[in-house]
């Protein structure tokens, strides 16, 4: 079976890392309940914070998704802040009231924020003590979403690690896939696999609790996302094996990734080709489309949804773009290692983040597409740069052959844009 | 602890960033972790700012706590200093940097920042983003303005508008045109596009205009004080107001309240025969005080509205807005809790509801056409075009607005002549709506507007909206051919049709509702 084409000289995992500490301008953890409660459809998410935490739940969802939120925020009072066993007290009454009017829950995620760290209220015993209370119906795990833990898309990575002490033992040999995609996206995956033969095939986080996936030693998994690695951990250390390749994102990714696990599963060549020859030509056709826009165009990735390394990648390998910057929050490279690998030594890789430093750098550079967050995105344009919203990359559709195009779209639509828009007079 | 689910306002820090957001030359230096920053967007996507907010945060991590936080706020007002060289600077915590009590105030002092630097109290477990804004501004102005010379002609300071603000921007223009038409000389606009340096200069002026109590009644109770300026009461929303606000500034300053009508349209289009079937429109109001007491009045007097219920969200002005509901023999909502007002709003069943964001949502979920009129408001509500809601120019606007949402007045008649008409039906939505019309949520049930909890669960139903909670005996029955009957009334009038209905079947004695009950009613309230 081919291996991939290592690029000959020097690659990106070898380069030296630019490590930043100022200020930071991404989210924290608890965003990423905007998509995980929509995802895991018995689960509520109960911040347990301030109203800072309740307000940005509310404005990260930029459009608020009204109808029946399956997350809230119990806000920390003068009250609570002044004793502990009160604290306690008030959350069990809180839990059993929001219990009693959801009959539907079955996992309640109490999930800390930094005023919930720094006054030290021990979430994990109040779970411990509410899972007694409220057993068999309901489950109650805990984890961090705090800004000063974790940014953005590691609260992700935080729930998802924090269900993995409590999944069932098995010993069957079964490839769990991790991460919370759309349901769309997730069908491709699993679809492709069965069609190599593989299997079972069971996906963590499972939309309902019942259908939680079994673990043990025969157990591989592989992530669909980049940012997962203390779930990866937590899941090493319950005896699965992780399967490494570089993330599904475009036809090249998404063919990587497959093999990967099609080698692990001693899939021959002829299946393996016989699956991916009609997506895989379908998603190099739509990416050639879609990415005309962007090729020989520069891009500067401010660190946001630590998917920056592997688009990255897409964008210069598939797309034809050239990466000037590419900042990720944090670099875990157990997990983007292999497409470091594959991206050319070249451009800046840098973590964590002085955005004001790095915005001279941007100024300076003045790339064709800068990736950054919402806040930076409106101002950067007002000073005539191009700018795509990271945030739009974890709640779109990305990954696997089906939608490397509309991945390749998303960044070549504000150029177009800009090219299309003729707001000055004819003269 | 209590469990939140949306909330009208955010915390008092972001108050504090609306502030410094509007001004020019001003830097908020704020103690706060990382995820604090999503508040950029607010202004930057929310309010389409083509400048980062004047915001530097610390973004202190869980590993420096115990370690140096002090030493990283320290060094990150040095260096907001440095970069961006401000008149001033404004500090504070953000809920957890309250908690770890490093006092950004007393540590910015001992810096030798060569510029005021003007600390901020801001008790984030008890209060809100209106009481940030307020006392923010109040502790500029007291950190700043002096008194001076005043103006030889009549001048007034505008105080109040901000970032974020629910159409500030054009009030501003309006009201600069009433106090034109006076002679009256604006001296500074304070906080919208003010300097630091510009605040200094507030005590020239003779008055001021406040604009908006949320934000600036501190600092102008303050000035007043100091400086001996009085400040203006009315807020100038709707025809009557603005009259009344030209009396009151005139007086204040000793001028003739000189006033140009020539582009104040509101009056006849609200006389002409076009409008009769805007006629005791039952109506709901929520929004913050300043705004719902105007659209109370509007409502009433200007629009022949009915007002059947009224709230706001921020308890520092609960006051003038009970008394208000009593002279409209109401009970006023005063709360936060969005799901409260959902319940009053269907309990109320009411053929329109002028409210925030939120408001615009519940009347998506019951099926209420639903008007913006106070913040908090998003993207869509910052128009590009002029569009105040203050003085002659913001009367013609709110005219617009409130009626945009409703079926106009022949066509309700021919939706209620031809109601079996499959193309031409009242779930339809207004004809000049295309595909954004408000669908009724529960076309075929018994309960136009049932309410759901959180859960999604409907409510127990059918029940009565007035008096206790049901209980076995007076739960109203609805006959199926009454039933049938019922949801024949277009939607935009059913709910008054229901309520109707029950309270004259209640007030009869009656358990069941036939298709007579339902005509003696019709024949009961008839107007
Ligand atoms: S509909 Fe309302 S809440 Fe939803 S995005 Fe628009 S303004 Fe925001
Ligand atoms: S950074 Fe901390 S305080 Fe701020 S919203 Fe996130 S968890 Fe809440």
């Amino acid at each position: 079976m081919n291996t991939p084409t290592p690029v000959p000289s020097g690659t990106c995992r070898d380069a030296p890392i630019l490590k930043e500490r100022g200020q930071r301008e991404v989210f924290c953890g608890l965003t990423g309940i905007i998509w995980l409660h929509r995802k895991m459809q018995d689960a509520f998410f109960l911040v347990v914070g301030s109203r800072t935490c309740a307000h940005l739940l509310q404005s990260a969802a930029g459009v608020m998704i009204f109808a029946e939120p399956r997350f809230g925020t119990a806000i920390l009072e003068e009250t609570d802040l002044a004793g502990m066993a009160d604290a306690h007290e008030e959350l069990d009454r809180e839990v059993a009231r929001l219990l009693s009017r959801r009959p539907d829950i079955k996992q309640l995620f109490l999930v800390g924020s930094c005023p919930s760290e720094v006054i030290k209220l021990d979430l994990a015993r109040a779970a411990e003590r509410l899972t007694q209370i409220h057993a068999p119906h309901v489950r109650v795990l805990n984890y961090s979403g705090s800004g000063i833990e974790t940014t953005f898309t590691q609260g992700e990575d935080a729930c998802l690690a924090s269900m993995v002490p409590v999944l069932p033992t098995t010993d069957q040999r079964e490839l769990m896939l991790v991460g919370a995609l759309p349901d769309v996206v997730e069908d491709q995956a699993v679809s492709l696999l069965t069609q190599m033969g593989i299997g079972p095939i069971r996906v963590l986080p499972a939309p309902r609790s019942a259908e939680a996936p079994g673990i043990g030693p025969n157990t591989v998994f592989a992530c669909l996302q980049p940012f997962l690695g203390d779930t990866a951990a937590a899941l090493t250390r319950r005896g699965a094996r992780m399967i490494q390749a570089p993330f599904p994102f475009g036809e090249e990714g998404t063919t990587l990734w497959l093999r990967a696990i099609a080698e692990e599963f001693g899939v021959d060549e002829d299946t393996f080709d016989r699956v991916t020859a009609a997506p895989r030509a379908r998603a190099r056709k739509a990416v050639a489309n879609a990415s005309e826009a962007l090729r020989g165009k520069s891009i500067f990735f401010m660190p946001d949804s630590q998917l920056e390394i592997p688009l990255a990648r897409f964008l210069t390998r598939e797309c034809g773009m050239e990466a000037i910057e590419i900042g990720q929050p944090y670099i875990h490279k157990g997990l983007v290692g292999p497409d470091l690998d594959l991206i050319p030594a070249g451009p800046t890789i840098s973590e964590g983040q002085d955005v004001d430093r790095q915005l001279d750098r941007v100024r300076a550079a003045r790339p064709d597409l800068t990736i950054c967050g919402l806040g930076l995105a409106n101002p950067l344009e007002a000073e005539g740069l191009t700018t795509k919203w990271a945030i739009e990359l974890v709640f779109t559709p990305v990954h696997f052959y089906e939608q490397a195009g509309d991945l390749a779209g998303l960044f070549s639509r504000p150029i177009r844009r800009r090219s299309l828009l003729n707001l000055e007079a004819a003269e | 602890m209590k469990l939140t689910v949306w909330t009208y306002e955010g915390p008092p820090h972001v108050g504090a960033m609306r502030v410094a957001t509007a001004m020019r030359g001003l830097h908020y230096v704020l103690h706060a972790p990382q995820g604090d920053t999503y508040a950029d967007l607010l202004f930057t996507m929310i309010e389409r700012r083509d400048h980062r907010p004047p915001v530097t945060y610390t973004t202190f991590e869980g590993r420096d706590l115990g370690e140096d936080t002090a030493g990283i706020f320290k060094q990150t007002c040095q260096d907001a200093y440095d970069r961006f060289k401000p008149q001033a600077i404004i500090v504070g915590a953000s809920c957890t940097a309250e908690l770890i009590q490093d006092d950004p105030g007393g540590l910015a002092e001992t810096m030798n920042i060569p510029v005021p630097v003007i600390p901020l109290e801001l008790p984030s477990y008890q209060r809100k983003e209106n009481f940030g804004s307020d006392e923010t501004f109040y502790q500029i102005v007291r950190a700043l303005a002096r008194p001076m010379d005043r103006t030889p002609a009549a001048t007034v300071n505008i105080l109040g508008p901000l970032a974020l603000g629910f159409r500030h921007r054009d009030d501003i223009e309006e009201v600069k045109g009433l106090l034109y038409e006076m002679g009256i000389g604006i001296n500074v606009v304070a906080p919208f596009d003010a300097t630091p340096e510009d605040i200094t200069r507030l005590g020239a002026a003779h008055a001021n205009v406040v604009m908006y109590p949320e934000h600036a009644e501190t600092a102008a109770r303050h000035l007043e004080k100091t400086l001996g300026q009085p400040y203006t009461k009315t807020i100038p929303i709707g025809v009557g107001a603005t009259h009344d606000f030209v009396a009151e500034v005139a007086q204040i300053c000793g001028v003739e309240p000189k006033k140009d009508l020539s582009r104040l349209r509101q009056p006849w289009w609200s006389r002409s025969v076009d409008s009769t079937y805007l006629t005791g429109k039952r109506v709901f109001l929520f929004g913050d005080a300043t705004h719902v007491i105007a659209a109370a009045r509007i409502a009433r007097d200007e629009m022949g509205f009915e007002v059947v219920g009224l709230g706001c969200y921020n308890r520092e002005f609960a006051r003038p807005l009970r008394a208000l509901a009593k002279q409209f023999g109401l009970t006023p909502l005063i709360t936060d809790d969005y799901l409260e007002v959902e319940q009053a709003i269907a309990d109320a069943a009411p053929e329109m509801i002028l409210g925030t964001q939120m408001e615009r949502h519940i009347g998506k979920r019951l099926g209420i056409p639903c008007a913006v009129i106070s913040a908090p408001v998003h993207v869509q509500d910052f128009p590009a075009r002029y569009s105040p809601q203050m003085g002659w120019e913001g009367a013609n606007v709110i005219f617009d607005t409130w009626i945009h949402p409703l079926v106009m007045g022949l066509e309700e008649h021919l939706l209620a002549m031809f109601r079996e008409d499959f193309e031409f039906h009242d779930e339809a939505g207004p004809s000049h709506h295309g595909g954004h019309a408000p669908k009724p949520s529960d076309a075929g049930g018994p309960a136009p507007q049932t309410p759901r909890h959180i859960s999604g669960t409907k409510m127990d139903e059918p029940r009565s909206d007035e008096g206790p909670a049901p209980t076995g005996a007076d739960v109203m029955v609805w006959l199926a051919d009454a039933e049938k009957e019922l949801k024949k009334i277009p939607f935009f009038v059913r709910g008054k049709a229901r309520r109707n209905t029950e309270k004259f079947a209640a007030d009869q004695g009656l358990q069941e509702i036939s298709l007579d009950t339902l005509y003696e009613a019709k024949a009961h309230f008839a107007r």
